[in-house]
């Protein structure tokens, strides 16, 4: 990329720091798998993660065995806790895609130290989210009734229905994160076989590698297919969060039914997507000592990114606080003030509190460039953007038109329990793929390697 | 460096590519068969029945639908006859057939024969023998030719979309409600032009809200 070889006309901190030329970096991100012992966070972060992913088989095999009635979920609000978890979820991925596809169509070379990371945080919270949807189901085992198949009772699913787009926006997302991600790592699965020490390893590393020699003609296939990926993925990053929020804003509930949704839940799932990221990025530099490719401008970058889309988000709760005004209608203007003043009031403070005023401090660069505060923030976002789903899902749903059918929604302890078991698989997920794959794209932080650039002669 | 694979590695690859494919294509090769196939939903089918009771003798005598499956035009379950029906005509004609052996001694304790049933949908299928044959729906539309079967078998698969396809294209189906109990109805005049017409006289509505069936 250009950035390698051109001095930064704004005088910026490079992307990754001086010192590294292309067999330092090759060391040091296969190394890792390859040599390295785990550290003892690796353990700890692991240990939990599984620990939690057990209570997800618990609270899975549990909601199989006794039906839907262990949740809290009940008439008026039938989607509690698993559609705010599913629209969590799902939101938080699409980080992982706009990093990977849309930076890489506009040569944001930054892009490079993070994109593997946030492309494997993007697979994973889709594994969790997919879940969900399934999980809801009164008759689970039915949930192949979703796909257009030719059944034997000549019905196909209800097109006009947006819980049906739902699921081939998800599906297609999780398939093109998954290429996206699997053809990046294919030059860096040859580096990790051709690196290995012991036959099993090598083995297992040349397989997946598909038989990657490096060679021109594969490298230029390799690069269309990559671009090609990256052009397939762009449009994702809007559509899917877009579908999700058709999910709502098709139904004629006081506070689904509007027309700001789809930017204002694409926002929404960059802003979180991202404040996950840093949540992952921030420990995972400490641990593996990769504060020299996972820079501060990579935080700070990503601290503005956070910033821009949470203003987006706040300008979607403050236009949704006018049209339901301006709309005269006594429904929306109810719901408005439902949210804030309702039984469920805190939770819209929390809300306002999290996503709007926290993310205020990333404007000034000290803030930016502390990292403890960055990962403080982060996590605050993290919740804050969980509050707001279920603003949007349980207390849109609790109190709609007529005062009658009004009702609470109480999580039961398994609501919880699934919850926190979808971290489980998510943590799980993750540090496995920190041990066994490149957490940083090897091939790609070669050509950010500032060979040719250096002051002291270079190479 | 030395190879990590043989050169045949390449090859298994490739075949195992092509081998998936294949593999999913036969996957639902026999999903089909198996969802679809006459065999597995019991169609031409035979079973085991208390008594070697031939329709195909029955119907060629000249013996109605209505004799034995008294209810069919006023109930939604057809009915099967009592033991006693056989008897109106068992006990003056084929009176010491060995084959009748288990209808006499059905009459003579006086407990009515098991018959093993063919023809049938799931209990969640609302389903009304009356409606259909008061809207000119033929017996050998679902049955088949009844006056063709020894033993009785089922004779279309009776799946939902069988259901539908009808639902949906009633004109297609329907004859006049005087043929409906006739045994290889042919239309008299076309039944591009006969259908339409007969299901606006007899009011036939395509019927195919979810819950016309699932009640």
């Amino acid at each position: 990329m250009q950035e390698s070889t051109h001095p930064d006309p704004l005088g910026r901190p490079p992307v990754i720091e001086a010192g590294h030329d292309y067999s330092t970096v090759t060391g040091k991100i296969s190394d890792i798998v390859l040599r390295q012992s785990a550290p003892k966070a690796w353990f700890f972060g692991f240990g939990v993660g599984f620990l939690l992913l057990m209570l997800l088989n618990l609270s899975i095999s549990w909601l199989f065995v006794k039906g839907i009635g262990v949740w809290g979920v009940n008439v008026p609000v039938a989607w509690g806790f698993a559609i705010v978890n599913f629209v969590w979820w799902i939101g938080i991925g699409h980080a992982g895609t706009l990093i990977s596809a849309i930076l890489l169509i506009l040569h944001q070379s930054w892009r490079t130290s993070i994109n593997r990371f946030a492309e494997a945080m993007t697979l994973f919270a889709v594994a969790c989210a997919g879940m969900f949807p399934l999980l809801h189901l009164g008759r689970p085992y039915f949930f192949y009734w979703l796909f257009p198949y030719p059944s034997t009772y000549d019905v196909w699913p209800q097109f006009r229905s947006p819980l049906v787009w739902d699921v081939f926006a998800v599906s297609t997302y999780a398939t093109v994160s998954l290429l996206f991600w699997f053809v990046g790592l294919l030059p860096d699965l040859a580096t990790l076989r051709d690196r290995a020490i012991s036959r099993p390893v090598k083995m297992i590393y040349g397989a997946l590698a598909m038989g990657w020699r490096g060679s021109a003609r594969h490298w230029h296939r390799y690069q269309m297919a990559y671009l090609l990926l990256g052009g397939l993925a762009t449009p994702l990053v809007v559509s899917v969060h877009t579908v999700v929020s058709f999910d709502f804003a098709v139904g004629v509930v006081p506070g689904w039914h509007t027309t700001i949704f789809p930017p204002y839940f694409v926002a929404g799932a960059i802003f979180s997507g991202f404040a996950m990221v840093l949540t992952l990025v921030i420990p995972a530099r400490k641990w593996y000592h990769l504060e020299d490719v996972i820079t501060m401008r990579h935080l700070d970058n990503m601290a503005k990114v956070m910033l821009a889309t949470g203003l987006i988000v706040a300008y979607g709760y403050f236009m949704e606080l006018y049209t339901s005004w301006y709309s005269g209608n006594i429904f929306e203007m109810f719901t408005s003030w439902n949210r804030a003043f309702g039984p469920y009031g805190y939770i819209y403070w929390i809300l306002i509190f999290c996503n709007i005023l926290s993310p205020q401090v990333l404007w000034s660069s000290k803030a930016r460039t502390n990292v403890p505060l960055l990962f403080v923030v982060s996590l605050i976002i993290n919740v804050g953007m969980w509050m707001e789903r279920f603003m949007i899902v349980v207390v849109s749903l609790h109190r709609d038109f007529v005062p009658g059918a009004w009702g609470m929604y109480v999580p039961t302890f398994w609501d919880f329990a699934t919850f926190a078991g979808t971290i489980g698989l998510f943590l799980s997920l993750l540090f496995l793929f920190v041990r066994g794959l490149p957490m940083i794209s090897i091939s790609e932080l070669r050509e950010l390697a500032p060979v040719g650039r250096t002051a002291e002669g270079g190479e | 460096m030395a190879q990590v694979f043989h050169r045949a590695a390449n090859t298994v690859a490739r075949a195992s590519i092509a081998g998936l494919i294949l593999l999913l294509v036969l996957a639902s090769g026999l999903l089909w068969v198996f969802f679809r196939g006459a065999y597995t939903q019991s169609v031409e089918v035979i079973k085991d029945q208390p008594a070697q009771f031939s329709h195909k003798h029955h119907v060629n005598l000249g013996i109605d639908c209505r004799y034995c499956h008294t209810t069919v035009e006023t109930s939604a379950f057809a009915g099967l006859p009592p033991t006693e029906t056989c008897m109106s005509c068992h006990s003056q004609i084929w009176t010491h057939a060995d084959m009748l052996e288990p209808v006499r001694a059905s009459l003579a304790e006086n407990r009515p024969l098991q018959w093993t049933r063919v023809n049938w949908v799931p209990d969640y299928v609302y389903f009304n023998h009356s409606i259909h044959i008061n809207k000119g729906i033929g017996c050998e539309s679902c049955h088949g030719r009844v006056d063709r079967m020894p033993l009785v078998w089922r004779a279309k698969t009776l799946l939902m979309e069988f259901c539908l396809e009808c639902h949906r294209n009633p004109e297609k189906h329907i004859r006049p409600r005087e043929e409906v109990f006739t045994m290889g109805y042919q239309p008299k005049q076309s039944q591009s032009t006969l259908g339409p017409k007969l299901v606006a006289e007899y009011q036939v509505r395509k019927l195919t809200d979810c819950y016309t069936c699932h009640r």
